[in-house]
């Protein structure tokens, strides 16, 4: 299991969090003039990247407050934590070690990316 | 044993994903549709990943009619895929029975039973005195959400989850397509909204159609070719305990408290958890997961609290919004996609490849897969299967 660093509790196991998917998603301006398909795309369609991914949580079994994650959804690694009021932070401040879609080397499969 | 050839330049088709829904897909091809110049680049080996990692259940007790007629066509296929591919799937028909806990339970399975029966199914109710006699060892009554009754499919069961990669590599070698190991592909090649190849760890490989069956890892290649799928990807894990004596002869699912146990041929338990509550690649999954489904095996089956687990593992799974498939084309000419299948996904692969050839070989999807469509995210006509899935998501 990962730890989660609540920015208003601190450090706690990921079982009292609960993952609220993509952060960032903005709910369209006007969504009377979007067609089907523009609303189809904001209702059911996520980012799913392997690698660096925007994310929101909820510490539901604590503080009951939402914030903001980065994490590396290859390895599971939290890179930044912040709070909503926060900026969004560049995707160029982190680093990325995939160097193709499945993030493996050229032989092989399975457990290359593993959790620290 | 199938040949490992180095990659032409040029196929008619490439079928990226080498498990048992992308070598099934190249076998149909092949035999039903006069495909003969084939690839299935894989980037580990064959089965290595969902295909081998599963928990092996086979049922089609779904709600709805679309995947009622989608499931049932791969039970029907499965009943004679070991003729068919003259290879052992050591198919089981053994019956699978999902436990109802309380009351709403019983009046979603009732309802679903009811819809079942008007697809033709063999779904039928059992009471907790039917379900005592099948599975003595359960214990129904003495636990915090009692055993009230089941929907129970007898045609459903277990099949071995190698034997469907093996054969269908086998045969589909036979009529030669070319079985392409330790491969990654790494992108799409498109020019102006239609396909061209891929980009492989062993070079450029041209087609005019590619289709994509790479579960978890499907949107990530999707995103390459500048398509957009509503996937999410999540570990789902399982895990067997120790052989012993055959002590339950069906496959026992539980929504409700998250547990499903079956037995396997070498006497394992096999038992399948849920899967993470957020997104990750890692094929892990957390241990609390282990440890609700564990917790819940312990208090259904008392007899199984001092058995030891031999192993754990995780595979990841590309959930879907309405937990139902997308066997579909796209936007890009000469692609394909057969993705979304969440956790469910091992009991359809007949079926799946079958119509998904179809889908290939004519560029327009067979009647059964015609409602699997990617337009119904932005239409509206979803087919919501989240009661019938069985996998929390």
């Amino acid at each position: 299991m990962i730890l989660i660093n609540c920015p208003y509790c601190g450090e706690r196991e990921q079982s009292e969090f609960t993952n609220g998917g993509e952060a960032h998603v903005v709910r369209p301006k006007d969504p009377d003039s979007l067609s089907d398909k523009e609303w189809g795309q904001y209702v059911f369609f996520r980012s799913n990247p392997k690698g660096i991914f925007y994310e929101r949580w909820v510490h539901t079994h604590g503080c009951k407050k939402w914030f903001n994650a980065v994490r590396d959804t290859s390895t599971d690694t939290i890179l930044k934590i912040y709070k909503l009021s926060d900026r969004r932070p560049e995707i160029s401040e982190f680093q990325t070690t995939l160097k193709s879609p499945s993030g493996e080397p050229i032989v092989g499969s399975g457990n290359f990316a593993v959790k620290k | 044993m199938w040949e490992s050839p180095d990659p032409k330049k040029g196929y008619d088709v490439i079928i990226v994903g080498g498990g048992g829904h992308g070598l099934g897909t190249a076998y149909y091809l092949a035999k039903e549709h006069g495909f003969k110049n084939i690839a299935v680049i894989e980037k580990g080996w064959l089965g290595g990943g969902n295909t081998g990692r599963n928990t092996t259940i086979i049922r089609s007790n779904y709600l709805w009619n679309e995947s009622a007629h989608l499931y049932d066509h791969s039970v029907k296929l499965w009943e004679n895929l070991s003729e068919d591919l003259n290879f052992n799937m050591m198919f089981s028909q053994r019956g699978v029975m999902n436990l109802a806990h309380n009351e709403h339970d019983i009046k979603e399975m009732k309802r679903r039973i009811s819809a079942n029966r008007l697809n033709g199914l063999d779904t039928k109710w059992l009471d907790a005195k039917e379900i005592k006699e099948l599975v003595p060892i359960m214990n129904t009554e003495n636990l915090r959400y009692p055993v009230l009754g089941a929907a129970f499919q007898p045609r459903g069961g277990v099949a071995r989850h190698d034997a469907v990669a093996w054969g269908y590599a086998l045969r589909s070698n036979e009529m030669g397509v070319d079985i392409i190991q330790n491969c990654e592909v790494k992108s799409i090649k498109t020019d102006n909204y239609k396909v061209e190849g891929v980009e492989t760890s062993k070079g450029l490989i041209k087609a005019s159609k590619v289709a994509i069956v790479a579960s978890g890892h499907t949107s990530v290649l999707a995103q390459t070719a500048g398509v957009r799928l509503p996937l999410q990807s999540r570990p789902l894990q399982a895990l067997v305990s120790e052989p012993i004596k055959p002590v339950i002869n069906t496959v026992v699912m539980s929504n409700a408290v998250h547990a499903y146990v079956s037995q396997s041929d070498k006497g394992e338990l096999v038992i399948g958890a849920g899967t993470d509550g957020y997104n990750s690649f890692t094929q892990r999954g957390g241990y609390d997961v282990i440890e609700e489904t564990v917790r819940a095996i312990v208090e259904l089956y008392p007899i199984f609290g001092k058995m030891k687990m031999l192993r754990q593992w995780g595979g990841i799974v590309d959930i879907c919004p309405d937990a139902s498939p997308i066997i579909s084309k796209c936007e890009v000419k000469g692609l394909y996609f057969n993705c979304g299948w969440g956790t469910g996904g091992f009991k359809a692969t007949p079926g799946s490849a079958n119509v998904f050839a179809h889908t290939i070989a004519k560029d327009e999807p067979h009647k059964i897969n015609e409602a699997f469509n990617l337009e119904r995210f932005s239409d509206g006509r979803l087919i919501d299967e989240h009661g019938a899935a069985a996998v929390a998501h």
